[in-house]
C-alpha cells in the first residue's frame, strides 16, 4: 500500500477554514474569456426594486474615500491566500443614499458572469469594490479595473470586472449558483456545492 | 440557510496505465458513484498517516453511469499530489473523492452546437469524455479537437483520439519539439494558428478550452479577437501560471 506523505503546509493554522489549504499564488476560477473594460467605460451602478439607478463612473469612484483592506480570501477550490493587501471603497459608502426594501443584490459583471447576495452581508464593512492589489491598479485576469471584495464568503462571489448591483427581494440563484455551486457560500460552514 | 456539503466517497484503485512519461490513467471502483456528465471533475483528498490531509481536483475522463471512474494525471516535478497518483499509488489503494463537480464546462448530447475543443497538455481529459459522450450518443452535431502539445510524447490518449478521428478531427500542435516530417516549426499556439485549426466564428460553434492557465487565458483571448462571441467560449483552468 502506498502512504501518502504530503507537504504539510496546513499546520494547524487557525486562519485556515475546513477544508482549505494555502496557496502563495493567486489562483484564477472563471468560466469564460477574460473581458476587457477600460476605466473611461467603467460604469458602476445600482438599481433598486423601484427601477431608480444609481450611477459612479470612475472618476466619481476615485474621489470616494478609499480603505486599504488586508484580508484572507478562500476559494472553493481549496486554495485560501491569507494577508492579501487590497485598495478599495467601502458598499456602505456607495449605499448611503439607496433606499430599498429589499433583502438580496444580484452582482452583475461585464462579460455578463452574476452572483447573489444577501444585502445584510454585503454591508457594515464586509464588502469592497476594490481597484487596486497589491499596491497596484488590478490586474484584468483577476477582475480589473474593479471587482467586488467580499472575504467572508468564497471567492466566486467577489465578482470580478463587477458592474451593478441589482436589488431582488428572492435570493434568486447566479452564476455558478445555477451551475452546482451552494447558493451562500461560508467558507467555514464549507458550503461549497449545492 | 441550508447547509450542504457534497460528502466523500471512497474509491479503491482497479486499474491503472501509463500514458506518457509522465501521466498515468487511474481507474477507481467508487461504491456509491452517481455518474457524471461529460466535462465534469472530481476533487480527490489524500490522508497522511498523521492525518494530515491534500486536495485536489481532477477531470473525469470517462462519462455516464457506473461505479468506475476513469482520471488522467500528469506529473509535476515538484507536486505535493499529482507525482503521488502517477508514482507511487498502487491497485486496491483507496483514495477519497467527493463529486462529480461543476456543471458548467460540460456537454451533453442534447446540444446542437457545432463544437471545438482546444486542450493544452493534460487539459484535454475531460475533452475525452466528450469524445467518448459524442461518439456513444450518435449526435450529429460536429466535434473536433485542435491538441496543442509540448511533444510528441506528450499526448495523453493519443490511440483512442487516432481511432476516433473519423468522427472527430484531432489536429496536433506542437510548441516545443515536433515528430520527423512535420510540416511546420515547433512554437506556440498563436492567434493564426486559432483562425486555421478551429471552427470559425461565422459556423457559431462552442468552444471549450481547457489546460494550463496561460494556456487557456491566452487562447480564449485569441478567440475573442477572431470575433467570437464570449459567450460562446467556456474555459477550464488547471492552474499554473
Ligand atoms: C477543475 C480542474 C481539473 C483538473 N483536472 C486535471 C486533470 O485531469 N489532470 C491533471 O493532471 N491535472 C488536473 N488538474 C490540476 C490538478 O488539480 C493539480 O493542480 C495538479 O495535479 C498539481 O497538483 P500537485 O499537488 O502535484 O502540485 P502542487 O504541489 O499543487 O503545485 C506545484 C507547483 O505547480 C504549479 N501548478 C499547479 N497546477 C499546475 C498546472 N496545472 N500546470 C502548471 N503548473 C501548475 C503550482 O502553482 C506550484 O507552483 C485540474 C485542476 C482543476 C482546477
Amino acid at each position: 500500500m502506498a502512504v501518502f506523505g504530503g507537504r504539510r503546509q496546513r499546520g494547524d493554522n487557525p486562519a485556515l477554514p475546513p477544508g482549505q489549504f494555502l496557496t502563495g499564488s493567486f489562483p484564477v476560477l472563471s468560466a469564460g474569456p477574460t473581458p476587457s473594460v477600460s476605466a473611461a467605460d467603467w460604469e458602476f451602478t445600482i438599481r433598486t426594486e423601484t427601477g431608480k439607478t444609481h450611477r459612479w463612473n470612475w472618476a466619481q469612484f476615485m474621489a470616494l474615500p478609499s480603505e486599504i483592506i488586508s484580508a484572507d480570501i478562500h476559494c472553493v477550490t481549496s486554495w485560501s491566500k491569507l494577508n492579501t493587501a487590497w485598495r478599495g471603497v467601502s458598499l456602505d459608502t456607495f449605499f448611503d443614499d439607496v433606499e430599498t426594501e429589499s433583502d438580496f443584490v444580484m452582482a452583475h459583471s461585464y462579460g455578463g458572469y452574476t452572483t447573489n447576495l444577501p444585502l445584510k452581508e454585503v454591508l457594515n464593512g464586509q464588502a469592497w469594490i476594490a481597484h487596486e492589489y497589491d499596491g497596484k491598479s488590478l490586474d484584468p485576469e483577476h477582475g480589473g479595473p474593479a471587482r467586488l471584495l467580499i472575504p467572508h464568503l468564497y471567492f466566486w462571489k467577489s465578482a470580478k470586472w463587477v458592474r451593478g448591483l441589482v436589488m431582488q427581494n428572492k435570493n434568486a440563484p447566479g452564476f455558478w449558483e445555477r451551475n452546482g455551486y451552494n447558493l451562500h457560500g461560508d467558507p467555514w460552514r464549507e458550503e461549497r456545492y449545492s | 440557510m441550508t447547509r450542504t456539503t457534497i460528502g466523500w466517497l471512497t474509491g479503491s484503485l482497479v486499474h491503472a496505465r501509463p500514458l506518457t512519461k509522465s501521466a498515468r490513467s487511474l481507474t477507481f471502483e467508487v461504491p456509491g458513484w452517481p455518474g457524471n456528465a461529460a466535462g465534469q471533475h472530481v476533487d480527490i483528498r489524500l490522508t497522511a498517516p498523521d492525518g494530515y490531509q491534500a486536495v485536489r481536483s481532477y477531470s473525469i475522463a470517462s462519462v455516464g453511469a457506473g461505479e468506475d471512474i476513469e482520471l488522467a494525471v500528469d506529473r509535476l516535478p515538484d507536486g505535493e499530489v499529482s507525482p503521488f497518483l502517477v508514482d507511487d499509488l498502487e491497485l486496491g489503494d483507496q483514495i477519497e473523492l467527493r463529486g462529480p463537480l461543476g456543471g458548467w464546462f460540460v456537454w451533453r448530447p442534447e446540444q446542437r452546437a457545432p463544437i471545438q475543443l482546444i486542450a493544452g497538455g493534460s487539459g484535454v481529459v475531460p475533452f475525452v469524455a466528450m469524445l467518448r459522450a459524442h461518439a456513444a450518443s450518435g449526435c450529429s452535431a460536429p466535434m473536433q479537437l485542435l491538441y496543442s502539445l509540448r511533444t510528441p510524447d506528450d499526448a495523453l490518449f493519443r490511440d483512442e483520439l487516432v481511432r476516433n478521428s473519423a468522427r472527430t478531427r484531432t489536429t496536433w500542435h506542437y510548441s516545443r519539439a515536433v515528430p520527423p516530417g512535420w510540416s511546420r516549426a515547433a512554437g506556440r499556439l498563436t492567434t493564426q494558428d486559432l483562425r486555421a485549426e478551429t471552427l470559425p466564428p461565422e459556423d457559431l460553434p462552442l468552444t471549450y478550452v481547457c489546460g494550463p492557465s496561460g494556456f487557456v487565458e491566452a487562447v480564449a483571448s485569441g478567440l475573442v479577437e477572431l470575433g467570437h462571441s464570449a459567450d460562446n467560449i467556456r474555459i477550464e483552468r488547471f492552474g499554473g501560471n
